[in-house]
């Protein structure tokens, strides 16, 4: 064995557009233990809603990741709806996991897109962001916006989806579909890439758990922990939801666990459309939440379980308001991937995880 | 603009900003958009880029990051800076831990506004900063003739 030493990964790396550092400490080409550093990207959002009250939060929280930013509003309205005892309309609800699960598609293909770019497949990756860019005008014509929604208000959301529009959702995701099965058969079948994923950076079930982590990085593990299956909101009107689970742990399971939960959203979003109800689609919130006062709520997000955490003091002001995010939770695990690997694999492996480091440092 | 002397290659860094930007500067790559048409390439290595795409602001722990791609950059060099938090820290003005925008660690070339910032606001901002590099280079090589 030849003397350890010590390779920088990072902040600025081109496989992440994200800053996150790690020392590889390597011996041989083969990575023997890792060090995260992590808080380049930290703001304080918590310690904002001193400043900002119960409405205008919401455009906070948004911005606490642009990725998965309708799923953080969409969890924060939902705590403070409970916080405060409102009853959101059957509709809305709806709409909010119908742009959940939209989210949910431009968030994987996002990530496969980046996937491809980390074992060196260019044009996959390009056509994975193509493909993405349809869900991101279904967005625009929704919402007004492409990433940073702000569709999401305090007991609904802001504006109806009509008839023709559900029915153009539809069509688009039909369209998509015959177009992504095309782009699956690349990822799972493609021999390139099987030999940079297969038996790569492998978790077992029991570290899984012992980690704790969180989303399709434990369930390619074989972790059931999707709160999806809790069905909260529209979830629960769902007429069944299996998660997707796989038993291998490495980093081909995790593209499997990804490509296929695409076609699941695909699956809910059509049948949320169908079953639709008619009526308002908000119930505006008035007045504070009490002094003393906690609710606290979780929601499946594109990367894994989002826990919520609120109390009121008897203003427009939350007293405290406490995120834990799916990152957090895996970087752990990450590290454990890590552990034995090779140093040409790391790439694949950080990415594997599905970082976001946004969330995780707020 | 009539004419490009050169394809610039472009290197992006994420300061504190919420990914939404990241995402919309690599879209700005990819099909739709498709800057790489022009040769405008997203790399990796500070000393092979002429744009410093940054977007969201600066705080403690990163500023001296920013500073060393910055300083590791071959003139002529333009920095773009790309979405509000990059311009004036936007939403997170008040945050505890974001000292401001990027102009108060380098020098900023184009101010990039909107939250997210949109491709097209982007390509509209390299376009500018093109115009920015070439005179530049010009004032670089008069200097290097009078010396």
């Amino acid at each position: 064995m030849g003397k350890a030493q010590v390779i920088p990964f990072g902040p600025q790396h081109p496989v992440l557009p994200e800053p996150i550092h790690l020392d590889l400490v390597v011996q041989d080409e083969t990575v023997v233990d890792v060090l995260p550093q992590i808080g380049f990207i930290h703001r304080g959002l918590e310690k904002l809603v001193e400043t900002h009250d119960i409405h205008q939060y919401i455009y906070v929280a948004e911005r606490i990741c642009g990725i998965c930013a309708f799923g953080h509003s969409m969890g924060y309205a939902e705590t403070v709806e409970r916080l405060m005892n409102v009853e959101v309309p059957k509709r809305a609800e709806y709409l909010r996991v119908i742009m959940h699960e939209l989210s949910r598609i431009h968030s994987h293909l996002l990530w496969m897109g980046l996937a491809a770019d980390a074992f060196g497949y260019e044009s996959l990756f390009m056509h994975t962001w193509r493909l993405r860019e349809r869900v991101l005008d279904i967005f625009e014509a929704v919402a007004g916006g492409r990433v940073i929604l702000s569709y999401t208000l305090l007991g609904g959301v802001t504006n109806d989806v009509d008839e023709p529009m559900l029915a153009h959702i539809k069509d688009v995701l039909a369209g998509m579909k015959k177009e992504y099965n095309e782009l699956c058969n690349a990822f799972l079948k493609d021999t390139s890439v099987k030999n940079r994923t297969v038996g790569v950076g492998t978790l077992s079930q029991e570290e899984a758990i012992e980690y704790g982590i969180v989303g399709p990085f434990a369930r390619a593990s074989n972790v059931n922990n999707d709160v999806r299956c809790i069905g909260q909101g529209a979830y629960g009107e769902l007429s069944s939801f299996e998660p997707i689970l796989d038993t291998d742990g490495d980093c081909y399971a995790r593209v499997k666990v990804r490509a296929l939960e695409v076609l699941q959203a695909i699956d809910i979003i059509n049948e949320l459309i169908d079953k639709i109800p008619g009526g308002p689609i908000l119930n505006p919130v008035k007045g504070a939440p009490e002094a003393g006062s906690e609710a606290s709520g979780i929601l499946e997000q594109p990367r894994g379980e989002v826990y919520y955490y609120c109390s009121g003091n008897g203003t427009k002001n939350l007293e405290r308001m406490r995120i834990r995010t799916p990152t957090s939770q895996n970087i752990a695990g990450m590290t454990m991937a890590l552990k034995g690997c090779d140093l040409a694999d790391v790439n694949m492996i950080v990415l594997s995880i599905d970082p976001c480091i946004s969330c995780t440092e707020r | 603009m009539s004419y490009v002397s050169k394809s610039p290659w472009i290197i992006h860094y994420d300061g504190s900003s919420c990914n939404g930007c990241d995402i919309e500067v690599l879209a700005a790559l990819t099909p739709l958009y498709d800057v790489e048409r022009f040769g405008i390439i997203n790399t990796g290595n500070p000393k092979h880029a002429d744009i410093f795409l940054i977007t969201g602001g600066i705080n403690e722990r990163n500023i001296s990051v920013v500073q060393e791609i910055y300083n590791q950059m071959i003139e002529p060099k333009v920095v773009i800076a790309c979405g509000v938090c990059a311009c004036t820290a936007g939403i997170f003005k008040d945050c505890y831990n974001i000292i401001g925008g990027v102009d108060q660690a380098i020098p900023v070339d184009v101010y990039a506004p909107g939250c997210a910032i949109r491709p097209e606001a982007i390509i509209d901002a390299v376009v500018e900063g093109l115009g920015i590099l070439e005179e530049k280079a010009k004032k670089l090589e008069a200097e290097k003739k009078g010396a």
